[in-house]
């Protein structure tokens, strides 16, 4: 499968520069994508865009040759957002939570620890790191052909983000995903990734 | 030269409810000691839940109603307490806070940073700090909700740095930021540092913590692990089990991570907190305290280290 963004052009605001001009970028499954620019240069906005969270002002965006509102049910093109605290519902148990995507598979949980009590717990009790297993474990569908990692261990510790990177790469082999990657960290893409694309402009 | 912030043997504790009536203290923080002079870049690192939040929180005195501290925090040689703690925050001690959400999302960014101020100063050292750290001049007539994850930082750390600190607790000032705009905050660290200021460092991000601080403290469940200097990570002089395993988790190096995750406040009582993760426990790992101790030119909280004589 095919991921692409032809030419698109977007902005927030009228009267201001566009965020995003002509950007063109494509992900193929099985590919890790790394994606790097400064801060404030439009990277999540690309995200957004990719995964369906808003519309190009011009430009396509396609999975498969065709505009991803044709596709129903569980989008197939899933975004990991930066801050996994304002990514879940804040009073929904996160046990609740998870359930709203499906059941999940208990071999994800387990690969992710995440431990049996805090399927109790609200958001506010658990640490970013651990949420951010919650983000991930809801995306693992099996209906997921992409997903966008927008600075998704850029809150963890060293150990977590190696815990969840490790885990991320084997799944997105075993499942033949298309991976974007962002990150300030040029070591870290190096590291995961499969080529490399500079938003400059 | 005396130190600028001097912590000793800082506990802090929550009271919780468990059930019904029924409370309990949950210590967070247990016997945490570190001292940062004038002119140095003192970097805290930990994972998340480790802590480090709570003792910038508690060294300014805005720790939650139902929480309690025990052990010293001087300033400037004589104790910080909530009282004078309040008075200097803002000015002499200043905190750029974790979360992009401590900005007021019904102020412009213009009026955040001038707490009220008026008159052609301010406006001016406005326009200069935001400038310093790449942001154009329409950036003040923005809301918080405009900003990007990156600007949004950015915009913390100008008014933290607009009144000339002379104590600058940092908490997680970079992630989301890239490489070039991490820099120069850090350079700016630096510059103030040169000047005489001390700068509390808090990150997790290892990598960044050595490029730019004299020493780091390493926080583990809420206990500093180890103290070594910077340089003491490349050498491989690393004394304790956890400090080793941070290092081997970084991308650049070997990129593996030990299992399992750092134990909740309680949940292990006495002993090393590390022992169930630890590669080398041994059996006197999982009874008694663990003393804190020097250790060559650092310190060091594990049995594998010999203390040194005295």
């Amino acid at each position: 499968m095919l991921l692409e963004a032809q030419k698109i052009s977007f902005g927030y605001r009228r009267g201001f520069p566009n965020v995003l001009q002509d950007v063109s970028l494509s992900v193929e499954s099985g590919e890790r994508v790394g994606l790097f620019a400064p801060s404030g240069r439009g990277k999540t906005t690309l995200c957004r865009l990719l995964a369906g969270y808003e519309k190009p002002d011009s430009g396509k965006i396609l999975l498969d040759g065709k505009p991803l509102s044709q596709y129903k049910g569980f989008c197939p093109v899933q975004l990991l957002w930066q801050n996994p605290e304002t990514a879940v519902d804040p009073l929904l148990r996160l046990g609740e939570t998870l359930r709203e995507s499906g059941v999940a598979e208990k071999s994800v949980l387990d690969a992710l620890h995440i431990k049996q009590g805090w399927l109790e717990r609200y958001p506010a009790e658990l640490s970013g790191g651990e949420l951010q297993r919650f983000c991930i474990a809801r995306v693992l569908r099996p209906q997921l052909r992409f997903l966008l990692c927008d600075e998704t261990t850029a809150m963890l510790d060293l150990i977590t983000q190696a815990q969840i990177w490790n885990f991320l790469l084997q799944e997105s082999s075993r499942r033949n995903l298309g991976l974007l990657i962002v990150s300030h960290s040029e070591t870290l893409l190096n590291r995961l990734c499969s080529r490399i694309e500079r938003l400059n402009f | 030269m005396n130190p600028i912030l001097e912590v000793r043997h800082l506990s802090i504790s929550f009271l919780q409810y468990e059930s019904g009536f029924r409370r309990r203290m949950l210590t967070v923080i247990r016997d945490l000691s570190l001292t940062v002079l004038p002119g140095e870049i003192v970097a805290v690192v930990g994972s998340s839940g480790s802590g480090k939040s709570l003792l910038a929180h508690g060294i300014l005195g805005l720790l939650p109603y139902n929480a309690s501290m025990q052990g010293s925090i001087l300033y400037d040689g004589t104790p910080l307490d909530p009282a004078r703690a309040a008075r200097l925050r803002g000015k002499e001690i200043s905190l750029v806070p974790q979360g992009v959400n401590y900005l007021d999302p019904l102020m412009t960014v213009g009026a955040q940073l001038r707490k009220g101020e008026r008159g052609a100063e301010i406006k001016k050292r406005c326009r200069e700090v935001l400038a310093r750290y790449g942001l154009k001049e329409e950036t003040q007539s923005l809301y918080p909700f405009e900003l990007s994850g990156g600007m949004a930082r950015r915009v913390l750390i100008s008014s933290a740095v607009l009144q000339s600190p002379r104590l600058i607790l940092a908490d997680e000032p970079t992630p989301g930021l890239d490489a070039q705009s991490a820099g120069r905050i850090l350079g700016h660290f630096r510059e103030m540092a040169k000047g005489g200021a001390g700068v509390l460092f808090i990150t997790h991000d290892l990598d960044l913590a050595l490029t730019v601080s004299n020493r780091v403290v390493v926080l583990y469940a809420g206990e500093t692990v180890e103290e070594a200097s910077a340089s003491d990570f490349a050498s491989g002089k690393l004394r304790h089990p956890y400090t080793q395993a941070l290092w081997k988790a970084l991308p650049c190096g070997e990129f593996t991570a030990v299992s399992g995750a750092q134990p909740y406040p309680g949940e292990i009582e006495q002993g090393c907190l590390f022992a169930p993760r630890c590669p080398h426990c041994r059996a006197q790992c999982t009874s008694g305290e663990i003393p804190y101790h020097p250790a060559g030119n650092g310190w060091v909280r594990c049995l594998l280290s010999p203390q040194e004589e005295e």
